[in-house]
């Protein structure tokens, strides 16, 4: 498959060395060259310096023929802008991007985004583990 | 009528501004505390610091009552998805959004944002009208229907002159509406001839004006 993938930092960065990895063709989008330094060396994928909320640099990066487009900079809004130029203008069959704010996260997902919310899942998997704990002495 | 408008610099606060002393109840919500505290000043109470893109200040700044909502940040991602949550969110009717980026404009209205505002848009559209020589102007954009109007001077090498306009093969979606002429208006029927020098104003569905501008102006040089 095609993935494109908009900001290098933790996360895109994993992604783009897993997916090449697993022999897809990934290309990677972030507005800082320094970024770049997060993936090795001879890195096989294709690296576009830009914003990923510009439509210039996301051709240039192969969005006509991507199948799999992922928005994971550190900002919600880019993120969402990225995401709906992919969905609206280029019809990439899958997008996936990354909201911090529930609030929003909700509100895309309900216009059909594949949304994935840290902060609602980290949450979730704390209180579980809250949950699941049984004091060893009981206090009082 | 109830205004929010997020986003306070120069074009927020001139148009808090204006929409005031024009007698609307306008809200204005900016992010940065020191901007929020000059505005105070002058504004009153109805300066909120905040993040317009979060449910929680909309919803502070009544936004489920909200007739407009304007966002002219200076980002148009933000501005974006502040129109977005605003529509979604809070059933906000009319959202208007400032594009920076010009090229943002139509996928912005793709997107559903019932108004953009393109300040390089607007200024270069000025700066075409302003030069005479231009053989080719797009005077406006009408959005919801995709048409625009444009006026274009009719040039020696194009094939249309001297031909009365029922013989021109116009591209579709295509209207010649007006003619001006020696500095006379002509109402222009099928009969009507084409001559060189002449200013048509045509109504065009906005992806043929490439096509009409050959037809007018002659094929480019």
């Amino acid at each position: 498959m095609r993935i494109l993938i908009v900001g290098c930092g933790r996360v895109g960065s994993r992604l783009a060395i897993e997916f090449v990895a697993e022999g897809h063709r990934v290309s990677i989008v972030d507005q800082r060259q320094e970024a770049f330094r997060r993936l090795p060396d001879h890195f096989p994928g294709q690296l576009v310096l830009g914003t990923g909320i510009d439509e210039d640099v996301l051709r240039s990066a192969g969005i006509e023929s991507a199948d799999v487009f992922v928005a994971v900079t550190e900002d919600d809004n880019t993120n969402i802008m990225a995401a709906q130029i992919a969905q609206a203008i280029y019809q990439v069959p899958k997008v996936i991007l990354r909201i911090y704010d529930p609030e929003r996260a909700e509100v895309y997902r309900g216009l059909g985004l594949t949304v994935i919310c840290p902060t609602r899942t980290v949450a979730d998997m704390i209180e579980e583990q809250v949950r699941q704990h049984r004091p060893a002495r009981v206090s009082g | 009528m109830y205004i929010i408008v997020v986003g306070g610099g120069k074009v927020g606060y001139y148009l808090t501004k204006t929409l005031v002393n024009e007698g609307y109840e306008v809200f204005l919500i900016e992010k940065n505390p020191a901007k929020v505290q000059v505005y105070r000043d002058r504004f009153g109470a109805i300066v909120m610091q905040g993040d317009g893109a979060e449910v929680a200040t909309l919803a502070a700044a009544g936004a489920g009552r909200a007739d407009v909502v304007i966002a002219v940040t200076g980002d148009d991602e933000d501005n974006l998805v502040i129109c977005q949550m605003a529509r979604e969110r809070f059933g906000v009717r009319r959202t208007i959004a400032r594009v920076n980026n010009p090229k943002n404009e139509e996928l912005f209205r793709k997107l559903g944002i019932d108004v953009t505002v393109s300040q390089t848009n607007v200024i270069l559209s000025i700066i075409e009208q302003q030069i005479p020589e231009r053989p080719f102007v797009h005077l406006m954009a009408l959005r919801h229907a995709d048409l625009a109007i444009v006026e274009a001077k009719v040039s020696q090498d194009s094939p249309v002159i001297h031909q009365p306009i029922w013989q021109i093969e116009l591209p579709p979606e295509v209207i010649i509406t007006a003619i001006l002429r020696h500095g006379e208006l002509i109402i222009p029927t099928g009969q009507t001839v084409i001559e060189p020098g002449d200013e048509l104003i045509v109504v065009t569905k906005q992806q043929r004006e490439a096509e009409l501008r050959e037809l007018l102006t002659g094929p480019p040089a």
